[in-house]
């Protein structure tokens, strides 16, 4: 089961910080609420909201040409959303750092969250990106200390999935 | 009255100094840009349709020293819009967004784009929060534009009207890893 108030994303804000993270890209999400609340209140990160999850490939991008680190910040949708984007990264070898929050997979109430849900992963793959997936609160430091290395110790493309099973499943009635 | 695109990215980045970085969109403006001078600091896109704009916003965070100017076209404009609410919000003071606009998709067998039934891509920029957008059509407010870019202050959008030509083409360097590699060391940054 999830847990209430979980510390994972604060966690994850640390690792970000310790990494030398400089600019947030980042869809609204509710999956990513609390690690998004720690970006936009610290001074030293540039948190930009996206209208749309491929800005954010473009603006890491545009963020290691002048020699910052970035990291995404998306849902699982959002990855179909980027697929195109990512075509900057591959021949670039632009760092792309991202941590995706799943739906469409456990205890899913909405059915339309599946079809993009259940191929992340492989499209992920296909666009040579390195994933790790954190089920448990405990496997995300570990996931993300793996990914901030793949990305910006080899300029490549790294994704952390987040579990529904880590996040917790939407409430639909209150 | 419309400007002829050469002339216009010559007088744009003519005299052009060390702090001025500039992001080329793919199609006609990369080969314009490259026909002006090749700089290493040039990024030329061959692709990513839609994201010169947001390229240019990462950057000029990222160097907010430095100017970055991104000049791009209708098309790859229009495909990433989104990007003009994104930097809306941000403002950044050292970025300007210009867009070639002719009214076609010129790498593509000139086909109308959707400026050219009506969609006005000053009043796009100015609708998502860009107070200073520019009409350029002439040389005096190229001219003007073009002083702009040597001392921008704010977040700036520029629409400059272009005849629709096909000038022979001038291909820039084409490897993304060589393009970013110079980039970066032009700069002198790491990260």
């Amino acid at each position: 089961m999830s847990e209430r108030n979980p510390d994972w994303p604060d966690r994850l804000f640390e690792s970000l910080k310790r990494a030398g993270v400089r600019q947030v890209g980042y869809v609204p999400d509710a999956g990513h609420a609390r690690l998004i609340e720690c970006v936009r209140a610290d001074s030293e990160i540039h948190d930009v909201a996206l209208t749309t999850e491929e800005e954010g490939v473009a603006l890491a991008a545009g963020a290691w040409l002048g020699g910052e680190r970035a990291a995404l910040l998306m849902q699982s949708s959002g990855v179909g959303n980027c697929i195109n984007m990512f075509s900057l990264a591959r021949t670039c070898r632009f760092p792309m750092l991202m941590f995706i929050t799943m739906r469409g997979e456990w205890e899913e109430f909405n059915p339309w969250q599946v079809p993009m849900g259940s191929i992340v992963d492989p499209v992920l793959k296909l666009c040579e990106t390195e994933v790790y997936r954190a089920n448990t609160s405990g496997e995300v430091a570990g996931a993300a200390e793996r990914a901030i290395q793949q990305a910006f110790g080899n300029e490549g493309i790294a994704a952390v999935i987040l579990s529904q099973q880590l996040i917790g499943k939407k409430v639909w009635t209150k | 009255m419309r400007l002829e695109r050469r002339a216009a990215m010559a007088t744009l980045l003519a005299g052009r100094d060390d702090n001025l970085l500039v992001i080329p969109g793919l199609g006609s403006t990369a080969w314009d840009a490259a026909a002006a001078g090749d700089n290493d600091r040039n990024f030329y896109l061959w692709g990513a349709m839609g994201g010169a704009a947001m390229i240019g916003l990462g950057l000029a965070l990222a160097q907010p020293r430095r100017r970055v100017a991104v000049i791009t076209g209708d098309g790859e404009m229009l495909m990433g819009l989104g990007s003009l609410a994104t930097i809306g919000i941000q403002k950044p003071r050292n970025l300007a967004v210009i867009v070639f606009d002719n009214g076609v998709y010129g790498e593509t067998g000139m086909q109308p784009s959707h400026t050219q039934s009506g969609v006005d891509l000053i009043a796009v920029a100015g609708a998502c929060g860009i107070a200073t957008c520019l009409d350029v059509r002439e040389e005096g407010a190229l001219a003007n534009l073009a002083q702009r870019l040597k001392t921008l202050n704010e977040t700036l959008f520029a629409r400059v009207l272009i005849a629709a030509e096909e000038p022979p083409r001038v291909l820039p360097l084409r490897d993304g890893v060589a393009l970013k590699e110079r980039f970066r060391a032009a700069l002198g940054v790491r990260a």
